[in-house]
C-alpha cells in the first residue's frame, strides 16, 4: 500500500541562521495516522513541510517509500501527496467540483473520469454532490471549506496526506465532526496521515502515534496511551498533563474504535 | 457642434484613427507590463528599481517625450505609439503587481503544495485572482492615453487631436470643439466598459 515515510536526520536552518528543526530521525509506517504536537514555533509545520519539499531540509534526507524525495521532481512528488492547511486557501475562483478536481485535472485525466472522482469524494466528505458541485467556496461555511479541503487533497488518491492544522480555524463543534470524519476517512482509506497541531486534545484523540515536537526536535513518540501514561520527559508531560480530560478520551478512545469496527 | 455634423466623415476617421492609436498601443503595453508586473512582484528589490525608473518615463512631460522621440523614430503614428506605451507602463505594471500581490496567500500555498508548476499557479490562479486590479490599471491607463494621444497629432500621428491642431490653425473654434467633445466621449466609453468589467469581475 505504501506511504512509509522516513525522516534522517532532518533539520533546517533558515537563511537568517534560526534553527527551525534540529536533527529528527522519525519513521512513519505506511498508512499510520501520525499527528506532530507542539506549541507554536516548535517547528511542527516546518518539518512537516520538508515531507513534501515546500521546505528543503538543510541537512538529512526525507524518504518516501525508500526514494529520497530529492530526487524527484517536486511538481511531481506533490500532485502524489495530499495537502491541507489551516486556511484552507480553496481557489475562489473555481467551483467547489473544479477545487476537488484540480489535482487530477493536473494529471491530465479525462473529464467524464474527473466528475466521477469529484463526486465519489464529495459523498466520502459527506456533502451531498448534487448540491454543492456548482457552488463557489463563498457560498460555503468554514466547516464545509475544509470539507472541500480535504476531499481536494484526497482527490488523487495520494499514499501521504500532510494536514497542517486542518480544524484551527473552525469553532469546537465543527472541530469535533470534522475530527470523526478524518479518522473514518483514515479507517476507510488507510492513507498515511501525518497531521499538525497544537491541541493536546485532538492529537490524542486523532493520533495513532503522538510526535512529540519542541523546539525543533522530538520529545516523544508514542501512542496516546503511553504518552499520557509514561511520559518521557518534563516538557511533554507539561505539554500532555494539562487537563484530566485528554486523558479520558485517550483512554476511552480504544474502547470507541472497537464498538465502531 | 456643427462641425459634427457637417463633416461627420472626417471626425470618424479621426475617431478611427484615435481609437487604433490608443489600443495598439494599449496592447503592445500590457504585453510589456505583464512580464514586469510579475517582476515587481516577486523580486522587491529589483521591482523598486523598475518602478523608480517608469517613474521617471511617466513624469517627462508628454510634449517633451515626443520631442525627444522625433529625434529618434521620426514623425509619425510609431513614434507616437513608442511614447504612448512608455507612459502606460508606469499604471499597468504598479496595478499588475499589486494584484499579484494581493493573492490570498492561502491559495498560493495550496497551489504548491498541490503539485502547481509556477508557470500554472501564475496562469490558472495568481492571475484569475489578480484580475480585478488588472483591469482597474487597464482603465485608467486607458483613460490617459486616450488624452495624450490628442497631442500625438503634433507629430503628424492623426487621431482626434489633429481636429484639435487644424482648428487652432484655421482659427476654426467648431473643428475644436468637435475633436475634443469626441476624445472626452471615448475617454468616458473606455471608462464606463472597464468600470463594468471591473465589476463583473469582483462580483
Amino acid at each position: 500500500m505504501g506511504g512509509n515515510i522516513e525522516l534522517r536526520g532532518v533539520g533546517v536552518t533558515y537563511a537568517g541562521g534560526a534553527v527551525a528543526v534540529r536533527d529528527v530521525d522519525l519513521t512513519i509506517a505506511g498508512g499510520e495516522f501520525a499527528v506532530f504536537l507542539g506549541p507554536s514555533g516548535s517547528g511542527k509545520s516546518t518539518l512537516l513541510r520538508t515531507i513534501n519539499r515546500l521546505i528543503e531540509p538543510t541537512t538529512g534526507t526525507v524518504f518516501i517509500d525508500g526514494v529520497d524525495v530529492r530526487t524527484l521532481d517536486p511538481v511531481v512528488l506533490r500532485r502524489g501527496i495530499g495537502y491541507v492547511i489551516q486556511a484552507v486557501g480553496l481557489f475562489p475562483h473555481f467551483t467547489i467540483g473544479a477545487n476537488v478536481g484540480v489535482v487530477p485535472a493536473l494529471l491530465g485525466w479525462d473529464r467524464a473520469r474527473i466528475a466521477r472522482r469529484v463526486d465519489e469524494l464529495l459523498d466520502l466528505v459527506q456533502l451531498d454532490p448534487a448540491t454543492y458541485r456548482d457552488r463557489y467556496p463563498r457560498q460555503l461555511s468554514g466547516g464545509e471549506q475544509q470539507r472541500v479541503g480535504v476531499a481536494r487533497a484526497l482527490a488523487a488518491e495520494p499514499r501521504v496526506l500532510l494536514m497542517d492544522e486542518p480544524f484551527g480555524a473552525v469553532d469546537a463543534i465543527v472541530r469535533a465532526s470534522l475530527q470523526d470524519e478524518i479518522r473514518r476517512i483514515h479507517r476507510e482509506l488507510r492513507t498515511t496521515i501525518v497531521f499538525v497541531t497544537h491541541d493536546v486534545d485532538e492529537a490524542l484523540r486523532l493520533a495513532d502515534r503522538v510526535v512529540v515536537i519542541a523546539a525543533g526536535a522530538v520529545a516523544q513518540a508514542d501512542t496516546p496511551a503511553r504518552l499520557v501514561a509514561a511520559p518521557a520527559s518534563d516538557i511533554v508531560r507539561s505539554l500532555v498533563g494539562i487537563d484530566a480530560e485528554s486523558r479520558r478520551l485517550a483512554d476511552a478512545r480504544p474502547l470507541l474504535e472497537r464498538d465502531v469496527r | 457642434m456643427t462641425y459634427i455634423l457637417r463633416q461627420p466623415e472626417i471626425v470618424a476617421t479621426r475617431f478611427g484613427e484615435h481609437l487604433l492609436l490608443t489600443f495598439v498601443s494599449l496592447a503592445i503595453a500590457l504585453a510589456i507590463a505583464f512580464p514586469l508586473g510579475v517582476l515587481v512582484a516577486r523580486r522587491p528589490r529589483a521591482g523598486a528599481v523598475t518602478l523608480a525608473g517608469l517613474n521617471v518615463i511617466y513624469t517627462i512631460p508628454s510634449l517633451a517625450l515626443l520631442a525627444i522621440l522625433i529625434e529618434v523614430f521620426g514623425l509619425g503614428a510609431p513614434t507616437a505609439i513608442v511614447a504612448l506605451v512608455a507612459y502606460a507602463q508606469m499604471i499597468l505594471v504598479r496595478n499588475i503587481a499589486e494584484g499579484l500581490r494581493g493573492v490570498s496567500p492561502a491559495a498560493l500555498d495550496a497551489a504548491d503544495g498541490l503539485g502547481f508548476t509556477p508557470l500554472r499557479r501564475l496562469l490558472q490562479i495568481e492571475i484569475p485572482l489578480a484580475l480585478p486590479a488588472i483591469v482597474g490599471g487597464i482603465r485608467i491607463a486607458t483613460v490617459a492615453l486616450i488624452g495624450i494621444a490628442t497631442i500625438a497629432a503634433w507629430i503628424d500621428a492623426g487621431g482626434l487631436g489633429a481636429l484639435v491642431f487644424d482648428g487652432l490653425h484655421q482659427d476654426n473654434p467648431d473643428k475644436i470643439v468637435a475633436g475634443s467633445l469626441a476624445a472626452v466621449v471615448l475617454a468616458l466609453a473606455a471608462d464606463g466598459t472597464f468600470r463594468l468589467v471591473e465589476k463583473r469581475l469582483t462580483r
